[in-house]
């Protein structure tokens, strides 16, 4: 069976299309698919009834999947010659890379809805965890902590990356602006936990070892923010049209006044998009505030004394450190996991927003 | 309201290149003076460093005078911000203020440098400048509907309303018309007969009708080739640079020969 | 014509405030940047010296401890990189050749999403799905390929095994090594695709011929980036992976190298004395190490300012 023995046939035809010869029809693909998965389920059915287990239907489908691939290959090569054969495997290949990322996006969406809606209640977010050893209990310290010590990192940040990406595209010549250009880049690639370990031991060499505050958290996490601000900045600040700027010195405006009244009105939204993309990127972290800002389980509204709670860091420390029930402290977890998620969701989705309505538009 | 300029053995340089060569003119109030040349001759060059726009690029130098009422531009107290005030320009693309409607972009010289304006002054000063532009019958009705919703024309008088409402002595035009369909331009080539009853006025182009059309004088600078410096090759009345030059490569010019 | 006088400059004390300001903001970076080097080694010195008697946390002095972890750091973000590179391929691919275009942003929105998701989120998947799903996954191989020396020894009855970590630090740097790989993918000039289409390429042709040569740079930056992000990564190493002191090749037993970062995360809480600087100089090498990888990132990346063909 080649293409060769059924080309006579289809040029006999009356009015063929020399064009559409030797093509799989359009079909084709999804039966291929369907029969690979249909085999598939039928293996994995013999397999659940000889050994008693359930059926597994995700392993099928993967399974399933996973024979289309080569099985397209087979049938594109018999009818339509091998070129083709290899752009159908690698749609076949690249299609499932995005399907195969798509599993534990799925996954992870499922189990933290699922496991997290368990504790997600009036209690989760009223109480916190003092006196707490089993059963109830909630995140109210930790959620409280997360808002002071982004708070305080955005506070930090936010004057310094933004000044800074002015300076790199307003006044940045020669050295500085290179060496600054340069740092920032070290800075987007300190581990985070090596920001955590910075933080810890400036604050312990003036206040004592083992001294483990909010502020020091909020430090360690500006560690990251502000080389993720500045760029984001520096990128939108450099979109704002030349013209602009010159328009306003042409009236005879100083360069400060242009900047502040023209060129930051002209790209704040973008700006504002970067500082809040920035602030969901930190408020997940949690190495560096377990290190800076310790764990506890009371309220504490001092960023400059004592330990201060964070949700991430919170669902670090339920798992870890279980008690009894444990299934208690998991769903808290979780729980803290979806408020968390939630939150991140949220920033990231408010941020696109803002970039999306409160753009200038150039009109050209 | 309008003064003369006098520019004395100009050479401007972008770092160690020279850009412009020797250049020596005078340009008197209330007429129109058109800069002409190919490419790359340096006319728009030239023209920025009549109000200290050239700094604006990094690198960029000036050697010599400019003089507008005796007064020398690059006089080391100068101050480029109020040059500035004194010398409006037009760029080559309308470039109203994206965030600004059109009633605050009129108004962008005086809000952008914190001077108060009362409210009666502000919308006197909104109305004259755009009549003075002839823009404003087109946009009276709506002056707080942002200024990047204009026809190309419109905002490009816009942006010469904005440049009028800070009362400059000059005004700097830097291929004014050449992002605009013709309508928009003969609108713009009229308002130009009309400032120049009030303003000095210089414009660079590459369209020669239109220089022949709205200018009293005509400077024609040339390049000699690619990485030399700019040249001004001919200063005459326009008639006298169209009809009768008296440099060859000017006549080669302006009869379309090269160029 | 009246005469004026001539303009003098004044003082701006806006401009200067502002500018001053802004060069004071860069050079904070700097200074700051300078601190965590010099805090970080300060805190260290003390503890490359240290033996085991003066920090419990040694065995025999800081070199043996911190060589299993550097190797653990290293090879969990190698295979991570493995595993993420072809896949982030695959779907920068899909996205901005396969995918209908209304749908191309969409369909990264979707993946960015996987970078929402906050590492600790990542660590409790891994332990609470993940690994327990791959138990009979590693069985399986263990059964099968156990001839390859990757995957023989014991099979992990918990599947908190390295390669499982591995596998989570690969879903974790997919959203950054899928941008970019987008991102030069869809600059690829039209002309030199339009130019292999128009040859009678087929669409992989097309791609093969003009995306990827192409692209290439950005996908050796994107890959170099993502190696970066794997050696720093702390949380989810941390909760999923079981680990002891060793150095081992094998993927799927119970006993795992650790990496650094997880291991500092673990162990500070705790930590006491001369023990936190051991930990602060684990973190020091683990500084120099994603730096350099950066470094070579950047160099790779400046390069191909230099010499993009295109455009």
């Amino acid at each position: 069976m080649t293409v060769q023995t059924e080309r006579p046939v289809e040029a006999a035809a009356p009015i063929s299309n020399s064009l559409t010869a030797g093509r799989l029809p359009k079909s084709a693909p999804w039966t291929i698919l369907v029969v690979a998965i249909a085999v598939a389920a039928a293996v994995f059915g013999v397999v659940s009834i000889g050994t008693g287990a359930g059926f597994n239907w995700g392993g099928a489908l993967f399974v399933g999947a996973l024979l289309y691939i080569p099985s397209i290959w087979l049938f594109s090569t018999l009818v339509e010659g091998r070129r083709r054969a290899m752009d159908r495997l690698v749609t076949a290949l690249v299609t499932g890379a995005f399907l195969l990322a798509m599993i534990p996006l799925v996954s992870l969406a499922i189990t933290v809805i699922t496991l997290g809606a368990a504790r997600f209640d009036a209690d989760f977010f009223s109480m916190s965890m003092r006196n707490v050893t089993g059963e109830g209990g909630g995140a109210l310290h930790a959620i409280i902590g997360t808002l002071f010590i982004t708070g305080a990192a955005a506070i930090i940040s936010i004057p310094v990356g933004l000044m800074t990406s002015i300076y790199l595209v307003e006044y940045g010549r020669g050295r500085l602006a290179r060496g600054i250009t340069f740092f920032v880049d070290v800075m987007t690639g300190i581990p985070s936990i090596v920001a955590g370990l910075f933080a810890y031991s400036l604050f312990a060499i003036f206040l004592g070892p083992g001294t483990r505050t909010g502020i020091a958290g909020a430090v360690a996490l500006s560690l990251l923010m502000i080389p993720v601000v500045v760029r984001s900045s520096e990128e939108m600040l450099r979109l704002v049209p030349n013209e602009l700027r010159e328009a306003a010195f042409a009236l005879g405006v100083p360069k400060w006044l242009t900047i502040v009244k023209v060129v930051l009105p002209t790209s704040i939204a973008g700006i504002t998009t970067g500082i809040m993309l920035s602030i969901a990127r930190v408020i997940g972290e949690t190495a560096p505030l377990l290190i800076a800002a310790g764990f506890t389980a009371s309220v504490n509204y001092n960023l400059f004394s004592d330990r201060m709670q964070s949700l991430p860091v919170y669902v670090y420390t339920q798992y870890a450190n279980q008690g009894n029930p444990p299934e208690a402290f998991l769903d808290r977890a979780w729980a803290a996991a979806l408020t968390l998620i939630l939150i991140v969701m949220a920033l990231n989705l408010i941020a696109r927003l803002v970039a999306r309505f409160f753009a200038p538009k150039f009109g050209r | 309201m309008s003064k003369r300029i006098e520019v004395r053995d100009l050479n401007v340089y972008y770092s160690k290149f020279l850009a412009v060569e020797g250049v020596n003119l005078a340009i008197e109030p209330r007429s129109v003076t058109a800069f002409i040349g190919p490419s790359g001759c340096g006319k728009s060059t030239f023209l920025r460093t009549l109000n200290r726009m050239h700094e604006v690029i990094p690198g960029a130098r000036v050697e010599g005078e400019v003089l507008i009422d005796g007064n020398n531009l690059y006089d080391p107290d100068v101050d480029p911000v109020l040059v500035r005030r004194q010398v409006g320009m037009v760029f080559q693309r309308p470039n109203p203020f994206p965030t600004m409607s059109i009633k605050e972009n009129v108004l962008a010289g005086v809000k952008l440098n914190n001077k108060r304006i009362s409210k009666s002054d502000a919308d006197e000063l909104v109305e004259r400048s755009l009549r003075g532009a002839n823009l404003w019958n087109e946009v009276k009705d709506r002056l707080d509907r942002p200024g990047s919703g204009l026809s190309g024309g419109q905002q490009q008088r816009l942006c010469i309303a904005r440049a009028i409402a800070v009362s400059p002595e000059v005004i700097l035009m830097d291929e004014p018309c050449s992002a605009l369909d013709p309508i928009s331009t003969l609108a713009i080539e009229d308002l130009i007969e009309e400032l120049k009853l009030k303003y000095t006025i210089v414009i660079v182009t590459h369209n020669m009708q239109q220089a022949s059309r709205v200018s009293d004088r005509t400077a024609f600078f040339n390049i000699a080739g690619t990485g030399k410096p700019g040249n001004l090759i001919e200063y005459d009345d326009t008639t006298t640079i169209f009809s009768n030059p008296s440099v060859q490569a000017t006549e080669d010019y302006v009869s379309g020969r090269f160029g | 014509m009246s005469v004026t006088a001539p303009i003098k400059a004044k003082l701006r004390v806006g401009d200067l405030i502002f500018s001053r300001s802004a060069v004071f903001a860069g050079s904070m970076i700097l200074v700051t940047l300078a601190a965590v080097a010099i805090f970080l080694v300060v805190q260290s010195l003390p503890a490359m010296a240290a033996s085991n008697e003066e920090a419990s946390i040694l065995t025999t002095n800081f070199w043996a401890y911190v060589g299993p972890l550097l190797f653990g750091t290293v090879w969990a973000a190698a295979l991570a990189l493995v595993v993420a590179l072809p896949v982030s391929i695959g779907i920068a691919l899909f996205i901005s050749h396969y995918a209908p275009r209304r749908l191309a942003s969409v369909l990264g929105y979707i993946v960015d999403l996987l970078a929402a998701v906050p590492s600790v989120v990542f660590g409790l998947w891994g332990i609470g799905v993940f690994a327990p799903a791959l138990v009979t996954a590693y069985a399986w191989l263990n059964e099968n390929l156990g001839w390859i020396p990757l995957f023989s020894g014991t099979p992990s009855a918990t599947g908190r095994t390295i390669l499982t970590a591995a596998l989570v630090l690969a879903v974790m740097v997919l959203p950054i090594m899928t941008a970019i790989c987008r991102e030069v993918f869809l600059q690829t000039p039209v002309l030199h695709e339009e130019a292999a289409l128009a040859l009678g390429a087929t669409r992989w042709e097309m791609i093969r011929t003009a995306v990827l040569p192409f692209g290439r740079p950005g996908i050796i930056s994107a890959s170099v980036l993502g190696l970066g992000r794997a050696l720093g990564e702390t949380m989810a190493v941390a909760m999923v992976l079981s680990a002891s002191p060793v150095i081992t090749f094998q993927l799927i037993t119970s006993i795992n190298p650790n990496t650094t970062a997880a291991n500092i995360a673990l162990s500070f809480p705790e930590a006491y004395g001369l023990n936190v600087n051991v930990l602060i100089a684990t973190g020091l090498i683990l500084f120099i190490v994603t730096f350099a990888v950066n470094a070579f990132a950047r160099w790779i990346v400046s390069r191909r300012k230099e010499f993009s063909g295109a455009n």
